[in-house]
């Protein structure tokens, strides 16, 4: 019992990095009808962001502090971060220790600026292409803002850590009655899952219960019928995009604690999402949500020895094996609705 | 002149691509050795073996997707197999290629009926991320649980304790056909300030990829390409005619697997290693880019994405701040500074942004790929010589790929 509630809440992180991910990416598909394989760049762009704001923190000049010497009996040159001196120590070590939750407010804007911009450049000219068309422009895409990336960054993982509070892990087993050091879970982890709820929920009801949404959700139902009643369903697809790269950058900033960013996460992850969106059902919001936990948990229960024992390997393929027997079984997905991209 | 059951436009044809091919070695080196433009000759071997080899990737990417218009997002995955199979080949019988190669083939032909006839049952997107999965399933595999056939990270390559039966006493110590070792260079004449490399393993190649190419051009003229290009144009269309199209799919992507395998095992034959990076999805999407920078359906455009992207993947690699003072040096300093601290975004190890960049313009503006490109300035010095081609009386350009 224990061991199956570890696998469930190992696989809750990778899950809501995966629906976040695949959330945006089916917001993307419902609203403009296009295929973003540019979808993980921006998972690392958000991530990037993250790291610029926490080098930008730590930036530091060299002062001579006066109280300490060196063993020569110098003055000793200590390097000061800019936020320190301008904010006091106090605010400044705040600042550099809290970066990569700040980072979300850079990114939101960042990730809204460079949604927009790939929307009106370039993805606004190819909603009437094949899907075929779409996947090859995008990718084109990824491959540029990924070496963009690695340009600026190089190309090892840069670690970024969690705020203090939230490093080392709490023993989850004693909260819901098992023995101590049982249930052994990291807090930082819990933090991802706690806010890929939120930011889920946050979309949801903001599709749900704005006069916004209303509009987004007729668009996707009836494009025409909305664009007859006079309503510019384009700007509004075009700001639906702006969210999708966001809710990605912002999944991006959080989950640099659990993994160092480097510049192929996004193609990493990408290739994974995708795999949620079709096991979830195209165009299926609640779909994809839906598929990226389960496959993130099916995919830590995989992991187990014990599992993976009895058939050896099964934990690097599980996510495609179930992939191929869901298309080739139930072509619309889990949540998907009849008729939308079964051929 | 007719050769092969070929028509005479296409015996033309062809003879060109024999002549290229045959002259490469020489066309590839332009400049002199030591001049300042010795950095774009590519006529040195290793470069040129892989001209070949990626056409032949390409060649037969192209027989599924540039007739039948299903994008294959997983084709790297036989050229893994490929060279696995030759590597295990050179490990328990010898160097000979011989034994490999057509093994090679024949293996990744199987892996193909495999995914083939899962994947072909879906179409259009479901059938791309189909083929990645299976691609990355392998890719996995290779790195995890079959590391006793693949050696893992590590990569498979012949040690000395391998059985090598067939080994004989004074044979090469590298993979050869039959004694002729691929490494070696058959001739290296300099004349004048020019050095020419005349390599048996380019030439070993560059014969397959002629073949390659001719079987190639054959499907594309026979029946059943036909019967492929219209799967790409209308397959709804088909299906009311009560024509079962997955056979002809299925056979076009085994073709194309088998190809990919070929490839696959001749990069093993150049350099005894394989390892499982070359089953990455990026792999397979490098040679999405080629054929479709050349022009995805048409007999040449593989190819020439092909030799495009290796070149100046080769060139733009090579080009580091030494070269590019060479080349501005002649400006104001400030202007200098500013115009290298540009192209550092474009070449060194930026290359790939480069690659990205140009993928991108041409799906958006130039969707049938270099030889599009071709035929509009040819089209274009025509009218300036007063040609008739009115547009309106042209065929429709098909569509760049099937829904």
């Amino acid at each position: 019992m224990d061991a199956i509630i570890l696998q469930i809440l190992n696989g809750l992180d990778k899950g809501s990095a995966y629906a976040l991910i695949a959330l945006g990416l089916t917001l993307i598909f419902g609203t403009l009808g296009v295929v973003n394989f540019a979808h993980g760049a921006l998972f690392m762009i958000g991530a990037f962001v993250a790291v610029s704001l926490q080098r930008l923190f730590g930036m530091s000049f060299e002062q001579i502090d006066e109280t300490k010497t060196d063993f020569l009996g110098n003055p000793l040159k200590v390097n000061v971060p800019y936020v320190d001196s301008w904010f006091g120590p106090d605010v400044g070590e705040w600042l550099i220790d809290w970066s990569v939750p700040l980072a979300i407010l850079v990114a939101i804007p960042v990730m809204l600026l460079v949604g927009f911009v790939m929307e009106r450049g370039l993805i606004k000219h190819f909603y009437k292409r094949p899907h075929a068309d779409q996947i090859l422009v995008t990718f084109g895409l990824a491959i540029v803002l990924q070496e963009l990336i690695k340009y600026f960054f190089g190309a090892n993982p840069i670690q970024t850590g969690a705020p203090d509070a939230f490093t080392g892990s709490f023993d989850f087993g004693r909260l819901i009655g098992f023995d101590p050091n049982v249930i052994i879970y990291p807090y930082w982890r819990l933090v991802y899952f706690a806010f890929a709820a939120v930011v889920i929920g946050a979309v949801f009801s903001f599709l749900r219960f704005t006069t916004f949404g209303m509009v987004v959700r007729a668009g996707m139902a009836d494009r025409e019928t909305v664009e007859l009643l006079g309503i510019n369903i384009d700007r509004r697809f075009t700001i639906m995009f702006g969210i999708a790269a966001a809710v990605a950058g912002i999944a991006g900033v959080m989950y640099t604690p659990i993994l160092a960013p480097n510049y192929h996460m996004g193609m990493d992850f990408l290739v994974l999402s995708f795999v949620v969106v079709v096991v979830g059902g195209m165009g299926s919001l609640p779909g994809a949500v839906a598929a990226g936990f389960l496959l993130g948990i099916l995919q830590s229960f995989a992991s187990m020895n014990e599992i993976k024992a009895i058939v050896p390997g099964i934990d690097q393929v599980i996510i495609y094996l179930v992939a191929i027997i869901i298309l080739l079984t139930r072509p619309r997905g889990l949540l998907g609705r009849a008729g939308v991209m079964e051929d | 002149m007719r050769l092969l059951g070929l028509s005479r436009k296409d015996t033309r044809f062809l003879l060109i691509v024999i002549f290229l091919t045959m002259a490469t070695p020489i066309l590839l080196q332009p400049f002199p050795e030591g001049s300042g433009l010795a950095t774009f000759n590519a006529g040195y071997p290793d470069l040129m073996q892989r001209f070949a080899i990626f056409g032949i990737f390409a060649i037969g990417f192209n027989i599924l997707f540039g007739l039948t218009g299903y994008l294959s997002f997983g084709h790297a995955a036989f050229l893994g197999v490929g060279s696995y199979t030759v590597v295990w080949m050179y490990k328990l019988l010898d160097y000979n290629v011989v034994y490999g190669l057509p093994l090679a083939v024949a293996v990744s032909a199987v892996f193909a009926v495999v995914i083939g006839y899962v994947s072909l049952r879906r179409s259009g997107i479901y059938f791309s991320i189909l083929t990645l999965a299976f691609a990355q399933m392998s890719y996995n595999l290779a790195y995890s649980v079959l590391t006793p056939l693949t050696n893992g990270e590590t990569g498979l390559q012949v040690y000395g304790n391998d059985p090598q039966v067939l080994l004989g006493a004074t044979e090469a110590n590298s993979p050869h056909f039959f004694g002729w070792v691929m490494n070696d260079n058959f001739w290296e004449p300099v004349i004048g300030g020019w050095k020419f490399t005349f390599n048996n393993g380019y030439y070993f190649t560059a014969i397959i990829a002629i073949i390659a190419f001719y079987v190639s051009l054959r499907i594309f003229r026979s029946p059943f390409g036909l019967m492929l290009r219209a799967i790409k144009t209308n397959q709804t269309r088909l299906n009311y005619t009560g024509i079962n199209t997955r056979p002809y799919t299925l056979a076009a992507f085994v073709i194309s697997g088998m190809y990919a395998g070929l490839a696959g095992g001749l990069m093993a034959a150049m350099d005894p290693l394989a390892g499982a990076e070359r089953m990455q999805w990026t792999a397979s999407g490098e040679v999405v880019l080629m054929t479709i920078l050349g022009g995805a359906g048409t007999l040449m455009g593989p190819i020439l994405g092909a030799g495009f992207i290796k070149y100046f993947e080769n060139i733009f690699s090579k080009i580091n701040d030494s070269v590019l003072h060479g080349w501005f040096g002649f400006l104001p300093d400030g202007l200098e500074d500013f115009l290298i601290g540009v192209s550092h975004f474009f070449v060194g190890k930026s290359w790939h942004l480069t690659l990205g960049l140009l993928f991108m313009l041409v799906v958006v503006f130039l969707p049938g790929g270099l030889v599009e490109g071709g035929q509009r300035i040819a089209a274009m010095f025509r009218k300036k010589s007063g040609g008739k081609d009115d547009a309106a009386h042209q065929p429709k350009p098909a569509p760049h790929v099937a829904e």
